[in-house]
């Protein structure tokens, strides 16, 4: 369902000079497949993934999501696109702080034009473990805790893909075993694709599937 | 969730610096509010104090001085005009009635003015200016709040009066009170009280929002019969309009105009205005001149005068002589140089011990009457309509009276001086808008920079950059509306609060729930305010990039 094919991404320096981080040839993923990405900090990652969600472009390639070439599409309709078919979990400072957990859920059915299912977002909660916590604010969660309402946004449309930057990097081993976990199940039973992101080898070793982007990736510069 | 919830918890978010701004915004828009109810409230009292009648008729001289002191009860009264000039705008049949002026005339009342008692001014007018005339723009009848209004007979109803309801508040009148009045206005050091005659309170009237509540209304008939009231007859001509000036001036009474007496001088050394006067019928011109030419015949014309009365109001020879002994009195001597030429009384200066006795029972002759001014009611017919255009030239031609639109002369007071004032203020409170509108502004874009965050994770829940953008111009508009609501309610809550003091002072009722439709304009004018001000940092946020927002706090 995913296919990316001669991605290229370079970022200009202050000092004008063009620094390459992306040069990937080939990479897919498979509908409801669940992957490890694995790589040195500064290797280029988190810009793959932001590629990926359509949140920056390529500088040159494709990015095929369920057949539609994503970076053809003006931002807008990234924008969309996004919005109904891609989730996102960021390592930490996940959720908007204003907002209680079930704000958080339903905000990120807001975006998408369909109108939010709060029944949805609370099944959600329940699922991740957070029934009793609906209506707490982010300050007033743990770190973990944080996470599986992030979990639980990230799922809040039906993705066909959800993107996790090492989403258990600041939590302790448990909860880091919770989440992941919780990643797994949601993402089986919906049928949704998981790309992974983390360093932690215990966590890669669960996974059927664990790329290095070193070896994606042809520029070797990056870092 | 709406748009509208993603901004409202943004604006929580930062509680204290949106109280903030919201409150700077409250207080400029509570001002705007405040000026513009307090302007529509005194411009509409204003306008309505001139409601009820169509033309006021009066001494020669300013036309605003005749209806601020005819409608508002302010400023000094111009001069009296003769009391058969009013008798002419009468409308009817009979005796004094349908004269020359009453063509189209639904009713004349007559005012005496120039008299106070405790801080309020003494209007002295016949039982039809509550009989006949309306208030307001909603023509309400002037009710009693106690009591009744007074009457026109028998001769005890001349010695009653009708208290306006801030007047009967605040100089604690009851019926029943009896008071006598001050020949002068309130705080005039030269004015003097006539213990002789009394009036007795016999109504107090309702609130009626319009300066008559500050008023206190006495019969004309006994305020005719104050010693000092009137008119000396030294050549019983009835009509001597001109003497009257000099009369006046010299019964020490500040309160009056000088400047008029000798404008008026100037008006009767014109030929044809004189010719006009003749024409009017009000007798012989006063002019100096005149009168030496004329003496034999002023004797004549008394005579004739005399026996053309009917014996009930003809000014009897005992009541004549009596005052012309009162007008001889040394401090009024002023007056005897000038009329000893003419005098024809051989009693004059004689007799002090009559001067105290008042025929209460008697009403004053009408050659020693006048008036201050007269309120016209026109017909509320094509006929009234044409005439009072023709009335007013007709008087203003000549050269006893003049007759003013009150509606016209207030309107025109309201735009050339209070409007100018309420620019001033509406662009001073728009200004302390514009300057929270500003503080709206500094708050959200210092909040921006801590928002790189958020915005990138509603980027990446799919929010568009239009998206992000709106919800901060959202935000401002609704901080900007909620300081708005609050100011208004804060303006009417205010204007509520000191509602009693306001009708205490001013005897204009201000509600609370008052609203005008001007304030209106505070919609539109908030949104368009919060839009441009919300721009700036609305701009801050279309342009986040989210790469690199998400990065920047990992
Ligand atoms: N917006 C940017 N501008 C310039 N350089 C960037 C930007 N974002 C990331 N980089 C650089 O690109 C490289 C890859 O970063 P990143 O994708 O975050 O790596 P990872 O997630 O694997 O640690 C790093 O060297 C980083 O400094
Ligand atoms: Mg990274």
């Amino acid at each position: 369902m995913l296919l990316v094919r001669d991605i290229r991404k370079s970022y200009r320096e202050p000092d004008g000079a063009v620094l390459p981080i992306l040069d990937v040839p080939h990479f897919s993923v498979a509908v409801g497949e669940q992957m490890v990405l694995m790589g040195r900090s500064g290797s280029g990652k988190t810009t793959l993934l932001h590629i990926l969600a359509g949140l920056s472009q390529p500088d040159a390639g494709s990015v095929e999501i369920d057949g539609l070439d994503i970076t053809q599409l003006p931002e807008a309709g990234r924008d969309r696109f996004r919005a109904a078919k891609i989730g996102y979990v960021f390592q930490t400072f996940n959720l908007l702080p204003g907002f209680s957990a079930l704000e958080n859920v339903l905000l990120g059915m807001t975006f998408c034009g369909r109108k939010p299912d709060a029944q949805r977002a609370k099944d959600l909660l329940g699922r991740v473990g957070l029934a009793n916590r609906m209506a707490h604010k982010p300050h007033m969660l743990s770190v973990g805790e944080q996470q599986r309402v992030a979990v639980a946004r990230a799922m809040a449309n039906k993705p066909r893909l959800l993107l996790a930057d090492e989403p258990t990097a600041n939590i302790d081993a448990h909860h880091q075993q919770i989440v992941v976990d919780l990643l797994r199940d949601t993402c089986r039973s919906e049928g949704v694709a998981l790309v992974l992101v983390t360093h932690v080898d215990d966590v890669a070793g669960q996974f059927d599937r664990v790329e290095k982007l070193e070896e994606l990736n042809r520029t070797v510069s990056g870092g | 969730m709406s748009l509208w919830k993603i901004a409202w918890r943004s604006i929580q978010q930062r509680g204290l610096s949106s109280f903030l701004t919201g409150l700077s915004m409250a207080l400029g828009v509570a001002l705007v509010a405040i000026v513009l109810v307090i302007h529509g409230v005194v411009s509409r009292s204003f306008s309505e104090a001139a409601q009820g009648y169509n033309l006021i008729v009066g001494a020669k001289g300013g036309k605003l001085q005749l209806v601020l002191n005819t409608v508002f009860h302010l400023s000094q009264p111009i001069e009296n005009i003769p009391y058969s000039y009013y008798e002419e705008l009468i409308p009817g049949e009979g005796a004094h009635k349908g004269g020359k002026l009453s063509r189209g005339v639904e009713v004349a009342i007559p005012f005496c003015l120039g008299d106070s008692f405790d801080e309020f001014r003494v209007v002295a007018t016949t039982p039809e200016f509550f009989e006949k005339l309306s208030y307001g723009s909603y023509g309400e009848r002037y009710k009693c709040a106690q009591g009744r209004f007074f009457k026109g007979q028998p001769w005890k109803e001349w010695y009653t009066a009708v208290v306006g309801s801030v007047a009967a508040r605040q100089a604690n009148m009851k019926l029943g009170q009896k008071f006598p009045i001050t020949h002068g206005l309130p705080h005039n050091v030269n004015a003097h009280a006539h213990d002789e005659v009394q009036f007795e309170v016999v109504g107090i009237l309702e609130p009626t929002g319009t300066p008559n509540d500050r008023a206190i209304f006495v019969n004309m008939e006994g305020f005719f019969k104050i010693p000092d009231h009137a008119k000396p007859v030294p050549k019983g001509d009835a009509h001597a309009g001109h003497d009257h000036d000099k009369d006046h001036d010299a019964h020490g009474a500040a309160d009056k105009q000088e400047p008029a007496a000798a404008h008026d001088h100037d008006k009767h050394a014109e030929p044809d205005k004189h010719e006009d006067h003749d024409k009017v019928g009000h007798g012989k011109d006063a002019h100096d001149a005149d009168k030496h030419d004329a003496h034999d015949k002023h004797d004549a014309h008394d005579k004739h005068d005399a026996a053309a009365m009917p014996p009930g109001d003809s000014p009897a020879a005992k009541t004549a002589p009596s005052d012309a002994n009162k007008h001889a009195e040394p401090d009024k001597v002023h007056d005897a140089d000038h009329e000893a030429g003419h005098d024809t009384g051989p009693e004059a200066g004689h007799h002090h011990d009559h001067h105290e006795k008042v025929d209460l029972d008697e009403p004053l002759p009408e050659n020693q009457r006048e008036v201050t001014a007269v309120l016209v009611l026109m017909k509320e017919n094509t006929e009234g309509l044409t005439y009072s255009q023709v009335l007013v030239r007709d008087i203003n031609k000549g050269n006893v009276a003049q007759a003013v639109f009150p509606t016209k002369e207030v309107t025109d007071l309201m735009q050339g001086m209070v409007g100018n004032l309420r620019l001033i203020l509406l662009v001073l409170a728009v200004l302390v808008v514009v300057v929270a509108g500003i503080g709206v502004m500094v708050s959200i874009y210092n909040s921006m920079s801590d928002r790189g965050r958020e915005i990138a994770i509603m980027r990446s829940l799919g929010a568009s950059r239009g998206t992000v953008m709106t919800v901060v111009l959202l935000e401002s508009i609704l901080l900007s509306l909620l300081g708005g609501v609050a100011g208004v309610v804060a303006a009417h809550g205010l204007i509520g609060a000191l509602e009693p003091w306001i009708v205490g002072q001013t005897g204009v009722s201000v509600g609370m729930f008052q609203f005008e439709m001007t304030e209106l304009i505070l919609i539109p004018g908030l949104i368009g305010l919060a839009a441009l001000v919300g721009y700036l940092p609305a701009l801050t946020a279309y342009r986040t990039d989210v790469a690199k927002a998400l990065s920047a706090s990992h």
